[in-house]
């Protein structure tokens, strides 16, 4: 910490970094100066593409700087790879996982120093050496031999940072290391952090979370466009200032929007349900509103947003699509709901007024477009998008005949209708040719939106749509949300972030163990009951607001 | 000649043309490869720079070019067909078996050849979806069924088809086949359907992501039956060419020509991985291959060292490819 730095260290910076610059085709990094002091945390921050990453990754040497230098305890520091860095005691928690899949999580926590005898694995040492190391973190739970892929993503996260909580480490990188973790994890994270703090280690936070930094930061430094725009203790420093300093302007306040004017029903969910992973569900979607799903990691709310688009399939309960001239009170279509799920399923095209019920959900993706539903996903990468494919081409993917005649697509009118999306998204990109894997996290966001704009659907479900986006962006985003709720879509978004989700969202169901046991109304929640439902054991249910949509008998 | 690349255009340039230039390199450094070949054996044989020798290749590639047309939509889509020269056999067996065994007419049997080759492409197709299964796996045992039938309807003999259907692969235009105009016909049309069709685009989407295209609404299934189903029929086309050429159906023929084809295609840039092809890139790629064996034999080159050539040839050319790609990328 610079205001009482550990007694073995005076004033004499740890690490210094000194006017590094980076340039690929363009100059991303440049003329960056910082210090960092032994046992402090420096909190990283700015937009996606300010140059965080690419920061991180010089220090930990996965990326050469193209100018200046680093010192690491006065002696010059130039790793050459990650291995070279971590000789020297620096390492870093990589937003993407580092981790082998099919192995169990000892060994992948010893990887690279295996315990063994003439070769052989000593699996007593092997898994000992583990659960010591998990036990560091909180991990205790976790049985060194299960194989990583068992692992929900957020325990994978905590298991990436276990592995690199060596006790050699000088310089700890973590880049947004509670992107997954739930609130206990993250506290678990933070408590870790202060026991290195305590034992003289530097932390370097990268993250956008502003409140975490609040909580764990003793300086932070901000960069924009490559740039480093402000170094300072983080005392006294409120997130306006800290976003005004990312972002070069001012970020409206989401906290206080009015409330939507919510239309009929759009959509709903009778006892959906799959497995143990999602019971018995019943909701409904509103046009013009934004139903938020909040809800701890591997609660189900992603396993609810695929069966409600048919991603995957349903095993019990339906799903309702209500026609757009459909102008009644919801009360009323709980009456109507068990006739209407006894029907097979008709073609909607006969009758357009009534209500069209999918037993057991959607079959597949398809129905669910054909019927006007969106999804964008929660993983955009490995889900959403063709990263090696243009913009062009990942925009218009969910209605390729719109740009196409007699199976021929019409190439100019799809880029013309590319270049509106971008402008109107305002995709930060070189033209609607560029890769998409060459976009920042936020903009390939942005594409993903694209998609759903270029389909006008009536329905759009959204996981976790602002993750590993930067606040600027964020905004934007956020922005679009709101246009499409105006249109009178019904959105649905699942998000981590309850903040996000007290902002954006007009009502806000918590999911606990695959069941939906809370609604609340804008205006009725707090984070405290929003929380205490998403701790609730689902057999005693919390006393809440009942869910909307009383279950249908079946 | 691989200078321009997308990310090497400045941020304002026009982004479509920077793609076209870096589509342009692709080809131009095929195209250079080529050119060095047909000067490098021209000046070790007296004889290679004549007519004759590149109406001969013209003449001997239609076969090899209409299954590289249909392994390259097959390799984009993240799968490998083996079986098409099993499959070129089976076909061939078939016609000439309707022609000489059962008298059919000579387009009836050359019909049944090409169904022949789209219900073998079929049932790959179908077999790898149904299951899920690689089609790797199933294309493996298509390679060893078809072929054991094309040994079934040949009774393990060379049939002797005659000339009824040489006119196929007989000179037609400046010493040049009907078969190789019909060839190069296919590539530029297969070309377009991959470029410019709304099928082509979810063959490119499919092999670059599966899941994400499931997503947007894109039923990858049928997709994935289509082209193995079109890459049998092709080879059931190459089936009648090499019999036309040939003027008999050899239940051996084609055995080992699956990997001449995946050579052939990979040559051109298309990726294993899925996702990345161009079927005029293939051509090119079988271009290379053709001058690289009809130059070999050429020079007197021996059979084994023309087959180490080749081999190192097809290494170097996916090097020389892989390095441009990845320059495209950082």
């Amino acid at each position: 910490m610079p205001t009482s730095p550990s007694p073995d260290s005076p004033r004499s910076p740890l690490l210094a970094i000194q006017a590094v610059g980076k340039d690929y085709t363009a100059s991303v990094l440049d003329g960056v100066n910082v210090e960092l002091f032994a046992g402090e945390v420096l909190a990283l921050t700015g937009e996606n593409g300010a140059g965080k990453s690419t920061l991180s990754k010089i220090l930990c040497g996965l990326e050469q700087p193209t100018r200046g230098g680093m010192q690491l305890a006065g002696q010059a520091y130039a790793p050459s790879s990650r291995r070279d860095a971590e000789r020297h005691g620096v390492r870093m928690v990589m937003q993407e996982l580092g981790l082998v899949p099919t192995l169990t999580v000892a060994e992948n926590l010893l990887m690279g120093r295996l315990p063994h005898r003439l070769g052989w694995l000593q699996r007593d040492v092997l898994h000992a050496a583990a659960r010591a190391q998990l036990a560091k973190i909180g991990l205790d739970t976790i049985d060194p031999a299960t194989p990583v892929s068992q692992l929900g993503i957020g325990q994978q996260q905590m298991v990436e940072i276990a592995r690199n909580l060596q006790d050699d480490t000088r310089i700890l990188v973590l880049d947004e290391p509670t992107a997954m973790l739930t609130p206990r994890e993250t506290n678990y994270l933070f408590e870790q952090i202060a026991h290195l703090t305590a034992r003289g280690v530097a932390i370097i936070y990268v993250s956008h979370r502003l409140e975490e930094l609040r909580r764990i930061a003793d300086r932070v430094a901000v960069l924009r466009d490559g740039r480093l725009v402000d170094v300072r203790p983080m005392a006294g420093m409120s997130e306006d200032d800290l976003v005004q300093r990312m972002v070069g302007r001012v970020v409206s306040d989401l906290d206080h929007r009015p409330r939507r004017p919510i239309g009929p029903v759009v959509m709903s969910a009778e006892n959906l349900g799959r497995g143990t992973a999602v019971q018995d569900v019943s909701l409904e979607l509103r046009a013009g509103e934004i139903f938020g799903i909040a809800g701890l990691v591997g609660s189900g709310r992603t396993e609810l947003v695929r069966l409600l688009f048919g991603a995957d399939r349903a095993d019990r309960g339906s799903v309702t699509l209500h026609p757009n001239s459909e102008q009644k009170p919801p009360q009323a279509l709980v009456d109507h709901a068990p006739a209407a799920t006894q029907n097979i399923a008709k073609p909607s095209t006969t009758a357009p007024t009534a209500p069209r019920t999918w037993q057991r959900g959607f079959a597949s993706p398809l129905q669910a477009i054909a019927a006007g539903v969106g999804l964008v996903t929660e993983d955009r990468k490995s889900q959403g998008l063709l990263l090696s494919q243009p913009i062009r081409i990942n925009a218009t993917l969910s209605d390729l005949s719109a740009v196409s005649r007699g199976g021929w697509l019409q190439r100019g009118l799809e880029s013309r209708l590319v270049q509106g999306f971008i402008r109107t998204l305002r995709v930060r990109c070189h033209g609607p040719e560029q890769p998409v894997g060459q976009l920042s996290g936020g903009n390939q966001q942005k594409v993903v939106f694209a998609r759903w704009l270029h389909r006008e659907g009536r329905v759009l479900l959204l996981d976790e749509p602002t993750r590993g986006v930067d606040v600027g962006a964020r905004a934007e985003l956020y922005g679009e949300l709101d246009r499409m709720a105006a249109e009178g879509r019904a959105l649905l978004m699942v998000s981590s972030d309850l903040r996000e989700l007290m902002a954006m969202a007009d009502r806000i169901g918590v999911m606990s163990a695959g069941r939906l046991v809370a609604v609340f109304e804008r205006g009725e929640w707090s984070e405290q009951s929003l929380l205490a439902a998403a701790f609730s054991e689902p057999g005693g249910r919390t006393s809440t607001t009942p869910s909307t949509s009383s279950p249908v008998t079946a | 000649m691989n200078a321009p690349t997308t990310s090497a255009a400045p941020a304002a340039a026009p982004s479509s043309a920077s793609v076209w230039r870096s589509q342009l390199g692709t080809y131009l450094g095929l195209m250079a490869v080529l050119a060095g070949m047909v000067a490098l054996f021209s000046s070790l044989s007296e004889y290679f720079w004549s007519a004759e020798t590149f109406i001969t290749i013209a003449n001997e590639i239609p076969a090899l070019a209409v299954m590289a047309v249909g392994m390259t939509f097959v390799l984009i889509i993240a799968g490998i067909d083996l079986s098409v020269g099993s499959v070129m056999a089976l076909a061939a067996a078939t016609s000439a078996a309707a022609i000489l065994q059962w008298g059919w007419t000579v387009p009836a049997a050359a019909a049944l050849a090409l169904a022949t080759g789209l219900v073998c492409g079929t049932i790959t197709g179908m077999i790898s979806v149904a299951w899920r299964l690689p089609s790797f796996i199933v294309s493996l045992g298509m390679l060893e069924a078809v072929r054991g039938s094309a040994y079934v309807v040949t009774d393990s003999r060379t049939q002797y088809v005659g000339d009824a259907i040489s006119w196929l692969s007989a000179p037609f235009f400046g010493g040049i086949s009907f078969a190789f105009l019909l060839a190069v016909v296919l590539v530029v049309v297969a070309q377009l359907v991959l470029s410019r069709t709304v099928f082509g685009r979810c063959v490119v989407g499919i092999g670059t992501n599966e899941e994400a295209m499931r997503l947007a609404g894109v039923d990858p299934r049928p997709i994935r039956v289509i082209v193995f189903a079109m890459t049998g029929l092709l080879a059931g086309l190459a089936g009648l060419m090499q019999s036309a050429r040939l003027e008999a159906a050899d239940p051996n023929a084609g055995t080992g020509m699956e990997l001449q084809v995946i050579a052939a295609v990979v040559i051109g840039g298309t990726s294993l991985m899925g996702g990345r092809g161009s079927v005029v890139n293939t051509a090119f790629g079988v271009l290379i291959i053709a001058v690289l064996e009809a130059g070999l034999a050429q020079v007197g080159a021996s059979e084994p060292s023309k087959r180490i050539i080749t081999g190192f040839v097809i290494v170097a050319a996916v090097i020389v490819d892989t390095l441009r790609q990845r320059r495209a990328k950082v």
